[in-house]
């Protein structure tokens, strides 16, 4: 297998959950709500997992276990923001804090336990001999398959339906969306809701894919590099997709050289995503400087029908 | 299993905004919940609420894993302040979480998330270490200042690292904060597990043991130090600053309306930059108080969260500098709780858990209390 096709299989492998995670944030972020709460939403979603998978034995009560609780944790932050118009930022904040003690606590009795199975392949024979897209696109799981759908669905739903129209509007300015009559508060809520289910899966696929045991704080920052990966993306799907396939390699960047017998202590190769994360903003921000950032332009501002702040 | 209790996190949640939550979507009780502009602030007692309301969501939780929830909190209460040992305990964990807390606050108070103190901290006590490493022989009048200095220069450093990519770059602090508390805590793993390492420590992930003249003077037979003094006169010192001075009068404003302070001429980038190097110096001076009045080495794991818990330490007190002494205690207490409980078999992080239930409870409550509850045509009544 050449270099390329190692890279691109690693990029899907560890960028998938970052993908995933970043979908479901772009979705709440457009509706001009601020999530910051990923952190703690991707390890509740993946102690979820890892807890009903034990103790059931079935991957669909898992999934089906995460959706809920990240469901409910969403609906706490769209309380919050929407219906009492509380700081977003803390309100995220206290997500991420609450999510990761939480997580711990839950996944205590389970930490170290490797989980009975994994998310099934779909086996592409007709691939598989294929030279390049063969060990690529041949032996994918669900989720992976999952994570490219949604990439497809939001764009068309975000840039080519009606619904996708207003919630852009309501991002971008939700007094003139109210006053076109479309249910602002209503949207906002299923964005948070349904935004925070991705997440969660995201978490779920960290754990069931990726790494297949619960560690406390296993999200390592993904939470937040996917909230970083947002901005890289303009809060569009199908850049997200590059950009979180890019720090998937980062990701696994610091391991390969590692592999390669180099001289640089583990410590700094573990650095490399983060403060990459840092420097590709600063380069975004002095690229972009002279024009908008991307950003819904009521992302932040809490609204209240007939209020003015 | 697992999503039962976290249903019921919703269900204390919204049990808190009944009112605020329903009608809020549908207007057919033609009842309207809207800002009271009259209020300004909230009441005292929300953060006293808040506390109560999170140990009770917790309860639930503690309970069902099968505890006694009030045998629980019994033990960490008096783990925290019912021995002698406990009550300095609990102080000597006040000490970071006051100094991270302030640091914090201030840069809230302009809008700047700094949500990197864990890593300003870590850097200080990384460059308070590197004091003791190539220097050893300093007498401590000598050691101790330069410690200080080194610290406060590292943590303020670490800070900068956040302000000049946002002043100049236009980068989220959120972000570039929180990836350099990574950075910062790799780079002391480092430090600690490499060339560091205690020669004789057998393998024990810590620098050697710092001289007599390298540690922070001790009360009495306590481990309490001399680091609660550092805190007290900071907060001390930040609130004539802010009171008395024309740079306090500046960040008022800054905090008040960012865009008129700028119109007025009031240079924000400069502000930012400064404010985040105090924030970053103030975490790095609790990271070499940690180092040299507590562990008096630099070892792996030296903080267990205080820059983030450091964070609900400054909201719970409303970036007051005076309320952050409170609450740096209560906080402190928390953790030394923490550990109490440890002992009959629950996990440390349950006053993890506590923490993100207060900070959601102190949000809500601070704007629950800001809304009003209005029968359309009728009188107003609170919600």
């Amino acid at each position: 297998m050449d270099l390329f096709t190692q890279l691109v299989m690693a990029a899907v492998s560890s960028g998938t959950p970052l993908l995933i995670a970043t979908l479901g944030g772009i979705l709440i972020e457009r509706s001009g709500i601020i999530q910051l709460g990923a952190e703690g939403l991707m390890l509740m979603g993946a102690v979820t997992a890892c807890l009903t998978y034990l103790h059931t034995g079935s991957l669909a009560l898992a999934l089906l276990a995460v959706f809920g609780v990240s469901a409910l944790l969403g609906l706490i932050h769209g309380v919050m923001t929407v219906s009492l118009r509380a700081n977003q930022i803390v309100s995220g904040l206290a997500m991420t804090l609450f999510g990761t003690g939480f997580s711990a606590y839950l996944g205590k009795p389970v930490s170290g336990m490797p989980i009975p199975g994994s998310v099934p392949k779909l086996e592409l024979t007709f691939l598989q001999d294929v030279p390049v897209l063969g060990p690529i696109f041949g032996r994918l799981d669900l989720l992976t398959w999952f994570s490219f759908f949604l990439v497809i669905a939001m764009h068309l739903f975000i840039h080519r339906t009606s619904a996708g129209l207003h919630l852009r509007a309501i991002g971008d300015n939700p007094a003139t969306a109210d006053v076109m009559g479309i249910r602002v508060q209503w949207t906002r809520y299923a964005c948070i809701v349904i935004g925070s289910m991705l997440i969660g899966l995201a978490g779920a696929d960290l754990l069931l894919v990726f790494s297949p045991t619960w560690i406390e704080g296993m999200t390592a920052g993904r939470g937040w590099i996917a909230v970083a990966l947002i901005i890289f993306a303009r809060w569009n799907p199908v850049r997200a997709l590059l950009c979180a396939y890019f720090f998937g390699v980062l990701d696994t960047l610091g391991f390969r050289i590692q592999l390669v017998g180099s001289e640089v202590p583990s410590y700094f190769l573990k650095m490399i995503p983060y403060v990459v994360t840092i420097l590709v903003l600063m380069f975004l921000g002095w690229r972009n400087r002279n024009q908008p950032s991307g950003a819904p332009e009521s992302l932040g501002v809490p609204y209240l029908r007939e209020q003015r702040f | 299993m697992s999503d039962k209790p976290a249903g019921s996190a919703i269900a204390a949640n919204t049990a808190a905004a009944p009112a605020a939550a329903e009608p809020a979507n549908e207007g057919r009780l033609r009842l309207r919940i809207e800002f009271d502009p009259q209020r300004q602030g909230s009441p005292w007692w929300i953060p006293i609420v808040s506390v109560v309301l999170a140990l009770a969501v917790c309860a639930v939780f503690i309970a069902a894993s099968g505890m006694n929830p009030l045998a629980v909190y019994r033990k960490m209460f008096m783990g925290a302040f019912g021995t002698e040992f406990g009550f300095t305990e609990t102080l000597v964990k006040t000490i970071p979480l006051l100094l991270c807390g302030l640091g914090v606050a201030i840069a809230y108070r302009i809008s700047v998330w700094n949500i990197g103190a864990e890593g300003q901290f870590a850097a200080g006590a990384i460059a308070a270490t590197a004091v003791t490493i190539y220097f050893p022989g300093l007498p401590a009048y000598a050691a101790i200042p330069l410690m200080i200095a080194f610290s406060l220069a590292a943590g303020g450093l670490w800070g900068l690292l956040t302000a000049i990519p946002r002043t100049y770059f236009r980068v989220n602090e959120l972000i570039s904060s929180l990836m350099l508390n990574y950075v910062a805590l790799l780079a002391l793993d480092y430090f600690v597990f490499g060339p560091w390492k205690d020669p004789k420590g057998m393998n024990f992930p810590g620098t050697p043991m710092f001289t007599e003249a390298q540690s922070l003077p001790v009360l009495g037979a306590t481990r309490l130090h001399l680091g609660l003094v550092f805190g007290l006169a900071a907060v001390l010192l930040y609130a004539l600053l802010i009171r008395y001075t024309r740079w306090g009068y500046e960040l008022k404003l800054i905090g008040a309306n960012p865009d008129a302070a700028k119109n007025a001429g009031i240079p924000l980038n400069r502000h930012i930059l400064i404010v985040m190097l105090l924030s970053g110096g103030l975490a790095g001076l609790a990271g070499m108080s940690e180092v040299s009045g507590v562990a008096h080495r630099l070892m792996y794991g030296i903080s267990p969260g205080y820059g983030y818990t450091a964070i609900i330490v400054a909201w719970l007190a409303k970036l007051n500098p005076f309320g952050i002494i409170l609450s740096s205690f209560l906080f402190g207490g928390l953790i030394v709780g923490g550990y109490s409980v440890q002992t009959i078999g629950l996990p440390s992080s349950v006053s993890l858990m506590l923490q993100g239930a207060i900070l959601f409870f102190l949000i809500a409550g601070d704007t629950l209390f800001k809304l009003r509850l209005r029968r359309s045509g009728g009188k107003g009544r609170e919600a």
